[in-house]
């Protein structure tokens, strides 16, 4: 078993360089073990246009701030690790018409990234360039407009360009988090839904915090959100566009329905619905309204999750006696148990990419964010610590984030609740800065597909 | 310390080894009987002698002794005062994943019901709500905060 592996190690090693020509490439299925040295120049801004933008954003330099917010986003990844401005020799200007290689391979640089930013007819037009420094190349040189204000995610896109061109897989930094934010004391904790940039910054409150609000989701397109809201006492699976604010509850039930996701064309809502101490999971069709029951169990069946073809569901039921996760057909036939660990298993989400499903376990008094094959096999804990659950999947399945919760004393000191970030390969976690205390994170697809 | 000592003696003569250990917890907290919270600390009552909640083991949501004894005592105080309708709020403690726990609570505040009807009380006159792991009456992140948080109340509706 172990050879067998080793060999493959070494097979990619021996391909990988063959068949990229010699150019840079990082490898993302391995740890953090030797963040790529890459270099972030300020993007150029000529006299003109930085007026232009002191004016309008009330920013000293644009260029520096987006390169910042490029830096940042690299560095997070786990997998750059973007060098210090001060050693820069070569101007941005410069840099970016025609970098000296040299000065750049000096300070270690493997790659580069240069670029320009135009306050262009009420526009904000940004060029960029991206340069293997040991080779001596071009890798990729875009350009692209947009309205001032989105700056920061002229900053993402070009992330998510770099990342892309660079591990051969698309990026998630263009995203957004939308999750549930916390104050106040545990025995009365005040919940709103808040979305914010994936970095942590443009936070924005949905709801007033009138209501206990619990576990929003994003649809497909990142324009609705279902979640859980206990809105005059009746907790019930609730849609909200988040452009106009407009809410509405999912079906007419007569009890509470919980732990809601979109299907994965967005056509469907699949929740539980509790009655009379028994918990079965249903789809509702947001166009015709169709409400169908999908399983039929005296037993708890809840946290459904869709594959990304939407043909099977995974889900969390305590058939067995205790908390395990079970997969099914979409239509709730052929359920099969897949997870057979030591402990409970909850909160079953399947990858984006189809091939895992992230779960929550808890064993010995310990929980754990981890990840199994669909068919149960090879599984993987990631992350242990006194609380935490509730992963959700970057858009490209590379990233886990998952809230995490402190202990507290007798008098209730001590406890927090903080959004927290993982690799899949169990390396680079992360704190998720936010403004309060946060729980139920749901990661929303690329903005800019 | 001594006395405990004696105490314990005294009872491995008498019982089997199992219910030793939960006797002998139960001496340490006087609080708890297993994991299932005996004491009166958070209780409220619907009226003299009639305890307002009942308390679970963990991932539980069968009613102990105790706690069919308590429903007696709210059921025969419904009957006596039948304009009275109450909501069950179901809760778990905090060591569990927030739907699970939202199921859960749904599923112990009926458990409640289940017992109060049988007990001659319309089902009409009960409406249940669950709150999982969100509304805990103990702060407190130890065994017996937990206890006290693994609970059915039975509230006045009106």
């Amino acid at each position: 078993m172990k050879k067998s592996k080793l060999y493959i190690f070494a097979l990619l090693f021996i391909i990988i360089p063959k068949t990229s020509f010699g150019l840079i490439e990082v490898d993302i299925t391995r740890g953090n073990l030797n963040p790529l040295p890459i270099a972030v120049s300020p993007l150029f801004i000529e006299s003109k246009s930085v007026k232009e933008f002191q004016n309008l954003l009330k920013k000293e330099n644009i260029g520096e701030d987006i390169s910042s917010v490029v830096e940042n986003n690299l560095k997070s990844s786990g997998l750059f690790n973007p060098l210090k401005k001060e050693a820069f020799l070569q101007k941005p200007d410069i840099a970016h018409l025609k970098p000296r290689f040299e000065d750049w391979s000096l300070i270690k640089a493997q790659a580069l990234i240069t670029g320009e930013v135009k306050y262009e007819n009420e526009k904000l037009r940004v060029e960029f360039r991206l340069w293997d420094v040991l080779a001596g190349k071009e890798m990729m040189a875009l350009a692209f407009t947009t309205v001032p204000d989105n700056w920061r995610r002229v900053g993402h896109i070009i992330t998510d360009k770099v990342y892309q061109r660079l591990t051969g897989e698309k990026g998630y930094f263009d995203t957004r988090i939308i999750y549930v934010s916390e104050e106040g004391p545990k025995t009365n904790r005040i919940k709103k839904l808040a979305i914010m940039d994936q970095d942590g910054y443009n936070t924005k409150y949905l709801t007033l915090g009138n209501e206990l609000v619990l576990t929003p989701r994003f649809n497909p397109t990142n324009q609705m959100v279902t979640y859980l809201s206990y809105f005059k006492n009746l907790p019930r699976v609730y849609l909200l566009d988040i452009e106009t604010g407009v809410q509405e509850v999912v079906g007419d039930f007569p009890g509470m329905t919980f732990a809601p996701r979109f299907s994965p064309d967005g056509k469907k809502i699949i929740m539980s619905f509790a009655k009379d101490g028994n918990s079965d999971i249903y789809t509702m069709d947001l166009e015709n309204r169709i409400v169908e029951k999908i399983t039929n169990h005296p037993s708890i069946d809840t946290s459904p999750s869709f594959s990304p073809d939407g043909k099977y569901i995974c889900f969390n039921s305590d058939r067995s006696g205790y908390q395990q996760i079970y997969v099914m057909k979409s239509d709730g036939s052929k359920v099969k148990r897949i997870s057979f660990g030591k402990g409970l298993y909850g909160t079953p989400v399947w990858s984006p990419r189809g091939d895992l499903i992230a779960f929550t376990k808890l064993h010995k008094g310990k929980f754990y964010i981890g990840v199994m094959r669909v068919d149960g096999s090879g599984e993987r804990l990631l992350t242990e610590n006194y609380y935490q659950e509730a992963p959700s999947w970057s858009p490209n399945g590379r990233v886990l984030i998952f809230y995490r919760e402190t202990k507290s004393d007798s008098e209730g000191k001590g406890f927090s609740a903080k959004l927290w970030s993982i690799d899949l390969t169990g390396y680079n976690e992360r704190l998720v800065d936010t403004k309060t205390d946060a729980s139920d994170p749901s990661w929303s697809s690329l903005l800019s597909e | 310390m001594k006395l405990n000592k004696i105490f314990k003696n005294i009872l491995f003569v008498v019982l089997a080894g199992i219910f030793l250990s939960a006797c002998a917890t139960k001496k340490v907290s006087n609080q708890m009987q297993g994991d299932v919270y005996t004491g009166k600390d958070t209780v409220e009552y619907l009226a003299s002698g009639v305890p307002d909640r009942v308390f679970f083991a963990t991932n539980e949501s069968v009613l102990t002794t105790a706690s069919r004894e308590t429903l007696r005592k709210q059921a025969a105080w419904l009957r006596k005062n039948s304009k009275v309708n109450v909501v069950l709020e179901g809760h778990a403690d905090e060591r569990g994943t927030r739907e699970y726990n939202l199921a859960l609570g749904e599923r112990r505040a009926n458990a409640a019901k289940d017992y109060l009807m049988t007990y001659g009380i319309s089902g009409n006159r009960i409406s249940v709500i669950s709150y999982g792991k969100e509304r805990p009456v103990d702060s407190g992140s130890n065994p017996l905060a937990w206890s006290k948080n693994r609970r059915s109340v039975t509230v006045k509706a009106n």
